[in-house]
């Protein structure tokens, strides 16, 4: 196995930046994951223990890193798709490039009405209701 | 300028070996377009939907896991997201680590962790008490 200090980067093109977005999404939703199976399972200790870390999912700061979870995610998921189409579509392997751009542009799209619904009890509770 | 030549293979694999790997592969594949179902579900349901995460407390999960349904589909995402993710990270771990020992440690941990959590997740669904105060 070559050392990291021959070089990783594999061309450069998009296909190797959505391998490497891949994966370092999967880490982070993994890690995430084994944090939220803890603290759901505090709903087997009493209802105040639970809704006390529950609280901690309605700051700000945290409101603002489930945008992040749900962006890394869906990348995941569209890129995981993207995938799946190039192993066993049979012009999956000639597309994957539009492929990629075509999920950039869905990520995009679903992200904007996501994240606004996702902050908006954040936004109006830090700088006032607009309505 | 030729391309290196590859050396051809001086023995087949030995007898025996199950196809690991392509049943992983396979895994991934099929668990990924099942979670992509359920995760996404989920995600939409708990943060984005009605409120989003600011109403859930426990009488919202009582009133969640009071159905089969959404039991059902915890239980099913719970052992589906977990050993994706530990498959997932054990081929990162196969790739990046360089000793054996490191590899070993790396993945000893990833499978206590991994079967820890499958383990708390699963008896938190079963076992799981509206009463409880």
């Amino acid at each position: 196995m070559p050392s990291a200090s021959v070089g990783t980067l594999y061309r450069g093109h998009e296909g190797m930046w959505t391998w490497v977005a891949h994966r370092i999404t999967g880490v982070a939703v993994f890690f995430f994951l084994l944090v939220h199976v803890l603290d759901t399972a505090l709903v087997r200790v009493s209802p105040a223990a639970y809704d006390a870390v529950i609280a901690t999912y309605k700051t700000p700061l945290v409101n603002l890193m489930e945008v992040g979870l749900v962006g890394a995610v869906l990348f995941h998921a569209l890129n995981g798709i993207r995938i799946i189409l190039v192993d066993f579509w049979s012009k999956g392997p000639r597309v994957q490039r539009q492929m990629t751009w075509a999920i950039m542009a869905i990520w995009l799209v679903l992200m904007i009405p996501g994240t606004y619904f996702m902050i908006i009890h954040t936004v109006e509770s830090l700088f006032g209701s607009t309505s | 300028m030729s391309a290196p030549a590859l050396n051809v293979p001086k023995t087949a694999r030995s007898g025996g070996r199950t196809n690991y790997e392509m049943w992983s592969w396979i895994f991934m594949r099929v668990s990924g377009i099942v979670l992509v179902f359920l995760v996404l579900g989920h995600l939409v349901i708990m943060n984005i939907l009605d409120g989003g995460v600011q109403r859930i407390n426990f009488a919202f999960v009582a009133g969640r896991w009071s159905s089969p349904f959404w039991q059902v589909w915890d239980l099913l995402q719970l052992w589906l997201a977990m050993i994706h993710g530990a498959n997932g990270l054990r081929t990162i771990i196969n790739d990046y680590s360089e000793r054996d020992q490191t590899r070993f440690w790396l993945k000893a941990a990833l499978l206590t962790a991994t079967v820890f959590t499958i383990a708390l997740g699963t008896l938190v669904i079963f076992t799981f008490d509206p009463t409880i105060s």
